[in-house]
């Protein structure tokens, strides 16, 4: 490169990744500008700021373990081929990432809810209505999530590199002992970094929820909500609640720093 | 000139807008529709906007407060509350007394949300306890879940249950709640010397009797 030319394109380059920077910076510096820092603690400690915490944390939980249930055989099966019906399967999965959720929340209304496809039958076979329910806030999350754990694994799987494990067969491991030494430990970091990546996106999952499971404080008023609720009644509740959100998701995405900015 | 207005008061405005925009050729008439809280948040925030028009005389005081009116808040309409049921009321709701049934599943507005407040209101004044299983964002929301069936009853505008998909059972005038809707003309918009003209053919004749073609009554 000619070094003459270099430093007018570096303070280009500068110069515009600042300006990205500032973009994503500003709306956190704003929050911590109009946080009341002076009564954080008090507020953090409040029932309802617990109540949705612990919601969050165990419906975003369970609705990573069903994922990750669910999810895994889908994403073995999609690593495993390719084809028209694959391909039809990968593009249904990923849907719930690009559909804004308040439609997901429609659609799940419909084939859940007491009138619902689905929803009627398990209604008359069983007793069970989802929507206004802590479960009902699991299934939504689940369904957003749920793709980001799938495609993450299936690409974790795809770049796993079979060799590996048939060198195991043939030196005569079984197929529970290859998956378990080696097959297991290459797709690891793959699924780990689905895990909290979908554990993440069903923690601020908002308008599948308020649709389909409704907005109940201690049944399905997640932390989503409860900033929403904030925000038309007071405003600085609603900058805590934020902050303690921005606060966990940027935790988890440090944990996450060694997958996605890998040590030199 | 930008119009922010009550959800509640969505299929009116429409209307209105449309006759002040042949009153005024070369005009165009930009309309907000939001749940009163959150249009008092972007308000406060500086949203730019001519005319404001909340569903509560209480909402309408923190914008005054906020310093964003340009005149004092004006009164155009009154509604009033109705029980909203499913098409055709299979469940046969009669009263305010019935939503504390048990084979009933029944939500409302969030008491940050003037309707849910009213509606809570009403309920106190009726003496009646009701286990709300959604405090819903706003009034389109519950509307649509119970006519997907997935609420079998809720409190509402009685201007909302003008919706074919639904039945509404008026309050009883005991324990209604009058719902007073403000208006005011906003300083910083873009069109601030029309704003005065828009509140002005709200509050006309011409205006009260567009709003009683979607139900509402006169101030």
């Amino acid at each position: 490169m000619n070094p003459t030319r270099r430093g007018p394109a570096d303070a280009a380059l500068l110069l515009l990744v600042s300006a990205v920077v500032a973009l994503f910076a500003l709306p956190l510096v704003g929050l911590a500008l109009r946080a009341p820092w002076g009564e954080l603690a008090a507020r953090l400690q409040s029932e309802t700021v617990r109540e949705a915490l612990w919601l969050s944390a165990w419906c975003a939980t369970a609705a990573t373990a069903c994922s990750l249930v669910l999810g895994l055989p889908v994403a073995v099966w999609l690593a495993a081929g390719a084809g028209p019906v694959r391909s039809a399967v990968r593009v249904l999965v990923t849907l719930p990432m690009v559909l804004p959720p308040v439609v997901g929340g429609i659609a799940l209304l419909v084939a859940f809810g007491r009138n619902g496809i689905v929803g009627a039958w398990l209604l008359q076979w069983f007793g069970i209505a989802l929507p206004f329910t802590s479960a009902g806030v699991v299934l939504a999350a689940t369904w957003v999530a749920m793709p980001f754990f799938v495609l993450t694994a299936e690409a974790g799987l795809r770049s796993f590199d079979r060799r590996f494990a048939d060198a195991a067969s043939t030196l005569g491991a079984g197929r529970w002992r290859t998956f378990r030494t080696v097959t297991l430990p290459l797709v690891l970091p793959s699924l780990r970094a689905g895990l909290v990546v979908a554990w993440a996106r069903a923690l601020g999952e908002f308008g599948a929820t308020i649709t389909f499971a409704g907005n109940l404080a201690g049944h399905t008023r997640t932390m989503p909500l409860a900033v929403y609720v904030a925000l038309e009644s007071e405003p600085e509740a609603a900058i805590v609640l934020s902050l303690l959100l921005v606060a966990l998701s940027a935790a988890l995405l440090f944990a996450l720093r060694d997958r996605w900015w890998p040590a030199r | 000139m930008v119009v922010f207005a009550a959800s509640s008061l969505t299929a009116a405005f429409e209307a209105l807008a449309t006759g002040f925009e042949q009153r005024h050729p070369g005009v165009d008439v930009e309309l907000h529709f939001a749940g009163t809280p959150q249009l008092v948040l972007q308000l406060r925030e500086g949203a730019p906007a001519d005319v404001f028009a909340a569903a509560d005389t209480v909402h309408m005081q923190k914008v005054v407060a906020a310093g964003r009116t340009a005149a004092a808040p004006a009164t155009f309409a009154r509604n009033g509350l109705a029980i909203v049921v499913a098409a055709g009321n299979p469940k046969g709701v009669a009263s305010l007394a019935d939503l504390a049934r048990g084979d009933l599943r029944v939500a409302l507005c969030g008491p940050e949300v003037p309707a849910g407040r009213y509606a809570r209101q009403a309920l106190a004044q009726a003496g009646v306890t009701v286990r709300s299983l959604s405090d819903e964002p706003n009034v389109k929301a519950l509307l649509g879940k119970v006519r997907l069936g997935e609420l079998d009853a809720g409190i509402v505008y009685r201007t909302d249950t003008r919706d074919p998909g639904v039945t509404g059972i008026d309050l009883a005038a005991a324990h209604d709640v009058v719902a007073e809707y403000p208006i005011a003309a906003l300083t910083n918009g873009p069109a601030a010397d029309l704003a005065g003209a828009f509140v002005g053919y709200v509050c006309s004749a011409d205006g009260a009797r567009v709003l009683a073609g979607f139900g509402f009554r006169g101030p």
